[in-house]
């Protein structure tokens, strides 16, 4: 058992942990206005079209924001101080995520880094972590 | 017996805080409560018995049966720290069309000590459960703060900038023996507090208290009669609005919705503008909350925030003075902040603040609640 947080999916983000648990991340798209939703929902927030339709996303974004956390939460004591961020996909939707394969200091994490998902394997749930891209694309 | 208030302005004729704040490990939510409730009915002349209307961010059931009513309004509307303002304004709206006559709004939390409070726990199945929460977060702090990087980013602000919210509140709250930090603050002592979550530091986080406030809102027709202790306030406009159940779910990172769409009905209901508004409450849970507020309330352009503090107009003597109470920062933040915002704003409208700002005949007071989430904004004036 893990001490870290365990999220419960719900009818309407089921989808998302199932492909999380196969290593890919999905989200849904509107059939009608063709923009990615998050958090998943039953229908479109953006045109309140009722189809929806899970695809493959990229698993690519940047870092737009983050802070360090120095006060660990139950599972992270080994971790602190550790990022938290705010990830913009390429699909245009935004995830939380910690930040992996850079030091944990202002000076190393920037606005902007690209990030490709992995994923953190905890309690029978896959959680989707991101790493920071080194090199040309390549991960690191 | 009608008794709608029509076109009747409607005021706050009674406020009041907990007599204790702070550190109060001998009283429950519920206690702290109540003490606020009955020390703002007094100043009204009014008892229990002429309230038909009830609002609290506490369970308004168990409140009603704990002061033996049986009110025929009721709100428990809880959206986080602007439940408050939710509160005055759906008892405005209570009032003037009679659903109401007498309401009271009250809070009371034992956000220090917990006594009589629910745990707290971030549901897992919640969309902040699901998203947010597993990555890492162990409070407020790291959740809330989440946004400012890409702020300070945008507008090439330096995270120590943070520091000038503190320490302009800090003018304040010095010296006030009800304010939980009553020391003044200097960039210096700011920047070299505890690190709590990069790039926030203790001294830019609310501290967690006890304590609570109440009002009593009725139309100034209804308190024609009576013997009020203080100068009535009148609530000249409100708003309402909401964004998303986290941070991570805002549209933009720079700019909160909630804040822009509340103030902007607050202001047209109120028929003000920036312009006329004498002093300013913005909720301040952690340091950034304000520079949003500044400038989605329009009160300066977008990423002017920052040098507007350092310019010295939100201090005392300054054009705009803001967070007069110290702010939840420094005052006192039981976890809903609201009720103390607008408690600072009554009091610098009666003219007995402790930190008293001559000649104010308006006030907005603006809250926020959730991380990002909800937004209740009031207009008040005592002319
Ligand atoms: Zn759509």
């Amino acid at each position: 058992m893990s001490a870290r947080f365990v999220p419960v999916p719900t009818p309407e983000t089921g989808t998302y942990w199932e492909k999380a648990a196969e290593g890919e991340l999905w989200l849904p798209r509107c059939d009608s206005c063709g923009r990615a939703v998050f958090y998943p929902r039953s229908f479109c927030p953006h045109c309140h079209g009722d189809d929806l339709t899970w695809f493959r996303a990229s698993g690519r974004g940047v870092v737009e924001s983050f802070i360090i956390n120095h006060n660990p939460a139950p599972g992270y004591e080994q971790d602190a101080p550790y990022v938290i961020a705010l990830i913009m996909l390429e699909e245009g939707v935004r995830l939380t995520t910690n930040l992996l394969g850079v030091e944990q200091t202002p000076d190393a994490v920037r606005i902007g880094l690209p990030v490709e998902v992995v994923f953190e394997q905890r309690d029978g749930i896959a959680l989707p972590q991101f790493r920071v891209i080194t090199g040309d694309g390549a991960s690191g | 017996m009608n008794r709608a208030a029509g076109s009747s302005p409607v005021i706050i004729a009674g406020a009041a805080e907990s007599p204790q704040l702070g550190t109060v490990p001998g009283q429950s939510a519920m206690m702290l409560a109540v003490s606020s409730a009955r020390l703002a009915l007094r100043q009204t002349g009014l008892a229990w018995a002429d309230v038909d209307g009830l609002a609290s961010t506490l369970p308004v059931v168990d409140l009603a049966s704990y002061v033996g009513i049986r009110p025929g309004w009721l709100d428990g509307t809880v959206v986080g720290g602007c439940s408050s303002m939710l509160h005055v304004r759906h008892a405005v709206a209570a009032i003037r069309s009679g659903a109401a006559s007498v309401v009271v709004v009250a809070h009371g939390e034992s956000g220090r000590s917990r006594v009589g409070m629910p745990p707290r726990a971030v549901d897992p199945a919640s969309m902040a459960g699901q998203f947010e929460q597993p990555y890492g977060m162990s409070g407020t702090f790291s959740r809330f703060t989440l946004p400012v990087l890409a702020y300070l980013h945008t507008y090439g602000l330096s995270p120590d900038d943070l520091a000038e919210v503190p320490v302009a509140q800090s003018e304040w709250a010095a010296g006030n023996p009800r304010a939980y930090r009553d020391k003044p603050l200097d960039i210096h002592a700011v920047l070299s507090s505890r690190m709590i979550a990069w790039p926030f530091r203790v001294l830019e986080c609310c501290p967690l208290t006890d304590g609570g406030g109440a009002l009593v809102l009725m139309s100034a027709r209804r308190a024609a009669d009576l013997d009020l202790e203080h100068r009535p306030v009148t609530v000249l406009g409100s708003g309402e609005s909401c964004e998303g159940p986290g941070a991570s779910f805002m549209e933009d990172l720079t700019s909160f919705a909630g804040f822009r769409e509340a103030s902007a009905r607050a202001f047209r209901e109120s028929g003000l503008t920036q312009a006329d508004i004498d002093h300013l409450m913005i909720y301040d849970a952690y340091a950034h909350v304000p520079l949003y507020g500044l400038e989605d309330l329009g009160f300066v352009g977008r990423g002017e925030a920052v040098p507007f503090l350092r310019s010295g107009a939100t201090r005392p003597g300054g054009s705009l003075p803001m967070n007069t109470n110290g702010g939840g920062l420094l005052y006192t933040h039981t976890g809903m902040y609201g009720m103390f915002a607008i408690q600072e704003a009554v009091r610098q409208l009666r003219g007995d603040a402790f930190a008293a700002v001559p000649g104010v005949r308006t006030s907005f007071v603006q809250g926020i609640g959730g991380m990002f989430g909800a937004a209740g904004s009031l207009v008040l004036s005592n002319t």
